[in-house]
C-alpha cells in the first residue's frame, strides 16, 4: 500500500509546488497509515531526488527516458499507471496544473479511480474517502465521497504549504514499459517563459483592468509585481483589446487562480472576473467607483485612481522592504 | 472530416447558487442554463475551421449528456451553427460516467477531432475530455489555445506550466481547449435560430451508469467580512496592513 505522488520538475529542478505535493501526500499517507512514494519523470539529479525525503517521501521512483522529455499525455499516464499498480497505491496525488489536468483523467480511466479535482485540504475522513472541493466557480463548496479503492487527487497550488519531516528518500530507477502507441503527439516547437513568475505559480498577483486606460500604462503594474515577487494578470477586456496577452486573463474562460494576495487595479469586478479570483486568500481592490462590485469581494479597498495609487504603493512597498 | 464538440449544460454565470433537500442538490428553480463557456469557444472554433476553404471539415456535431431539459441549450448550439446534435438521455453525474457515456456513443463513429472545454463552470473538474480520450484510446492534447489544420495534419498550440508548445498531431485525437482557441463565442443569427428547429437531434439511451464520485453535501462559502476601506492618500497604511495584519506581503 502507498500514497503515490507525481513530482514534476522544471529543467531538472523541483520547485515549491513539488515539495508541497509531497507534504500533502505524506499527510494523507499518515491518515492511511502507509508510506509516501514519489514518481519523478526526467533527468533529475539524485541530490534533488533524495531531498524529497525531507517532506516525507520514503522512496522515489525515477524514470529517465528521452521520449518523455516533453509532456505526452498518454505516455505519462501510462508511466503513472504502472507505478501505481507496482506500489499498490490507494491514493495518487498530483498538481491541479496543466500537467495534472492532462494526466489525471487518463490515469483515472486506467485505474478506474474516482478523482477529486482542485482539492485544497486533507480528506475529512478516509473511510469513506470524503473530501471538500469547490464548485460553481467558488460560489459553493461540495463534500464528495470517492467510492473507488484507488483515488486521484489534484491539489491546488499554495493551498497546503510545506511540512518538513526530515527524512531522506531512497532513489530507485523505474523503467516502465512504453510502446510507440503511447507517443502519438510530437512537439515541434517550445517557447519557455523565463525570468518571469508564472501566474499559476504566484503567491501574489498584481492585476490591471480597463481602468488602466491603455497598454502604455502597465509599467507601474509590472514594477509593483517585481517589487512583490508577483505575477501580472489582467481582466478580460484588457486581453480582448490586446493590451496584454491572453495568458494573463483571469476569470471565467481565462485562468482560475487562488494566490495568497490578489491586487486588482482598475477592475470593476464583474461576476465572470470574480469567478477566476474569488478563491484568493486576500483581495485588494483599487477602483474609482465606490459602488464597483470588486469591493464586495475585496478584503481591503481604496476608492481612487489606480494610476495615482500605484506609484505610491510601489514607494510604500520599497519602504517596507527597506525596514 | 468530422468534428465532435462535447458540451455541458451549466447554470448561467450570474446565477445565484442555492441548494435544496438538506443541501444535497442544486436548487434549479429559476436557473438559466447556458452552454458551458469553454465549450462554446470550442464550437466557435470548429465552425471557423469548417468555413475555411480546404480545411476538409464537413460536419460539426455537438453531444451532451442530459435529460430533455437540456434541449434548449442544444438547440442554441445548433442555432450557432452545429450541423446536428446527440443527446444521451441520462442525468449527468460524475466525470467518469459522463465521459464513458460519450465514449460509448461515439466509438466507431469516425470523428477525426473531438473538442472539449477545459472545464465546466459547475463542477470545475477538468476531467471529462481526458477521460473520453482514454476510453477511446486516442491521443489527447490539453490546455490548447490554437487549432489549425493543413491537409489533414493538425497544428496545435498548447500552454504548459512555464511556456507554450506547438505540436503536430494526426487525427483522430481529442483536444481540451481553453481561451485563445476563439476569443468571442459566436452568437446565433435569426436564420440560425430558424434552421436549428429542424436540424437533427438524435436522442440515445445511456449504457448502465457507473458513478465513482458522489457529491453528498453542498455548503455556501462563509459570508465575507466587509471590505476594509483605506483612504486614497494613505497607501502606506494599506501596505502596512497587508504586511502586519493580513500577512500576505
Amino acid at each position: 500500500m502507498s500514497v503515490l505522488v507525481y513530482t514534476e520538475n522544471w529543467d531538472g529542478k523541483f520547485k515549491k509546488l513539488s515539495y508541497e505535493l509531497v507534504s500533502y501526500a505524506h499527510a494523507i499517507a499518515g491518515m492511511l497509515n502507509t508510506e509516501t512514494v514519489a514518481v519523478s519523470i526526467g533527468d533529475v539529479s539524485d541530490t534533488e531526488l533524495t531531498a524529497l525525503g525531507k517532506y516525507g517521501a520514503s522512496r522515489v521512483l525515477s524514470v529517465r527516458d528521452a521520449r518523455l522529455n516533453q509532456l505526452v499525455n498518454q505516455a505519462y499516464a501510462s508511466v503513472l499507471y504502472q507505478a501505481a499498480v507496482r506500489e499498490n497505491a490507494q491514493v495518487v496525488v498530483m498538481a491541479n496544473n496543466f500537467t495534472g489536468k492532462a494526466i489525471a483523467p487518463r490515469l483515472a480511466v486506467k485505474l478506474k479511480a474516482g478523482v477529486g479535482a482542485g482539492i485544497a485540504g486533507l480528506p475529512v475522513t478516509v473511510e469513506p474517502f470524503a473530501i471538500h472541493k469547490k464548485a460553481f466557480n467558488g460560489k459553493a463548496f461540495a463534500t464528495i465521497v470517492i467510492k473507488t479503492p484507488v483515488r486521484i487527487l489534484t491539489l491546488l497550488q499554495n493551498s497546503f504549504g510545506l511540512k518538513e519531516n526530515g527524512g531522506v528518500a531512497a532513489v530507485e530507477a523505474f523503467i516502465p514499459d512504453l510502446t510507440d502507441h503511447d507517443f502519438k503527439t510530437s512537439v515541434e516547437e517550445v517557447s519557455k517563459v523565463t525570468g518571469k513568475i508564472l501566474l499559476t505559480d504566484a503567491e501574489v498577483v498584481v492585476s490591471g483592468g480597463r481602468g488602466m486606460k491603455g497598454p502604455e500604462n502597465w509599467a507601474p503594474i509590472e514594477e509593483l509585481a517585481r517589487e512583490l515577487g508577483a505575477a501580472t494578470a489582467c481582466s478580460r477586456p484588457v486581453s480582448d483589446e490586446g493590451w496584454r496577452p491572453h495568458e494573463e486573463h483571469t476569470g471565467q474562460t481565462g485562468k482560475i487562480i487562488a494566490p495568497n494576495l490578489y491586487m486588482a487595479f482598475g477592475i470593476s469586478g464583474a461576476i465572470q472576473h470574480l469567478a477566476g479570483v474569488s478563491s484568493s486568500k486576500c483581495i485588494v481592490a483599487v477602483n474609482k467607483d465606490p459602488d464597483a462590485p470588486i469591493f464586495e469581494a475585496a478584503d481591503y479597498g481604496i476608492v481612487g485612481d489606480a494610476m495615482k495609487v500605484l506609484p505610491e504603493m510601489i514607494a510604500a512597498v520599497k519602504e517596507m522592504k527597506g525596514e | 472530416m468530422k468534428i465532435l464538440i462535447c458540451m455541458s449544460n451549466v447554470p448561467d454565470t450570474t446565477t445565484k447558487i442555492r441548494f435544496k433537500d438538506g443541501n444535497t442538490a442544486l436548487d434549479t428553480t429559476g436557473v438559466q442554463w447556458i452552454i458551458n463557456p469553454w465549450d462554446e469557444l470550442a464550437l466557435t472554433r470548429a465552425l471557423q475551421l469548417k468555413e475555411e476553404p480546404g480545411s476538409g471539415v464537413e460536419k460539426v456535431t455537438v453531444i451532451t449528456v442530459g435529460l430533455a431539459d437540456a434541449e434548449p441549450t442544444i438547440r442554441k448550439a445548433l442555432a450557432i451553427g452545429a450541423d446536428d446534435a446527440i443527446r444521451i438521455n441520462s442525468q449527468a453525474t460524475d466525470a467518469y460516467d459522463v465521459a464513458r457515456q460519450i465514449a460509448e456513443a461515439v466509438n466507431n463513429e469516425g470523428y477525426d477531432l473531438i473538442l472539449c472545454g477545459i472545464e465546466s463552470s459547475d463542477y470545475n473538474n477538468s476531467m471529462v475530455g481526458g477521460m473520453i480520450s482514454e476510453f477511446l484510446d486516442i491521443p489527447s492534447v490539453s490546455s490548447v489555445s490554437s487549432v489549425t489544420v493543413d491537409s489533414g495534419r493538425f497544428k496545435i498550440k498548447r500552454e504548459i506550466d512555464g511556456g507554450k508548445e506547438t505540436l503536430s498531431v494526426t487525427a483522430p485525437f481529442l483536444a481540451v481547449v481553453q481561451k485563445g482557441i476563439a476569443l468571442e463565442p459566436r452568437i446565433p443569427s435569426m436564420r440560425g435560430i430558424m434552421m436549428a428547429r429542424t436540424k437533427p437531434l438524435k436522442v440515445i439511451e445511456p449504457v448502465t451508469s457507473e458513478v465513482l464520485v458522489e457529491h453528498i453535501r453542498y455548503e455556501l462559502p462563509p459570508s465575507k467580512a466587509k471590505c476594509r476601506m483605506v483612504a486614497e492618500d494613505n497607501v502606506r497604511e494599506l501596505v502596512q496592513l497587508l504586511h502586519t495584519e493580513a500577512k500576505v506581503i
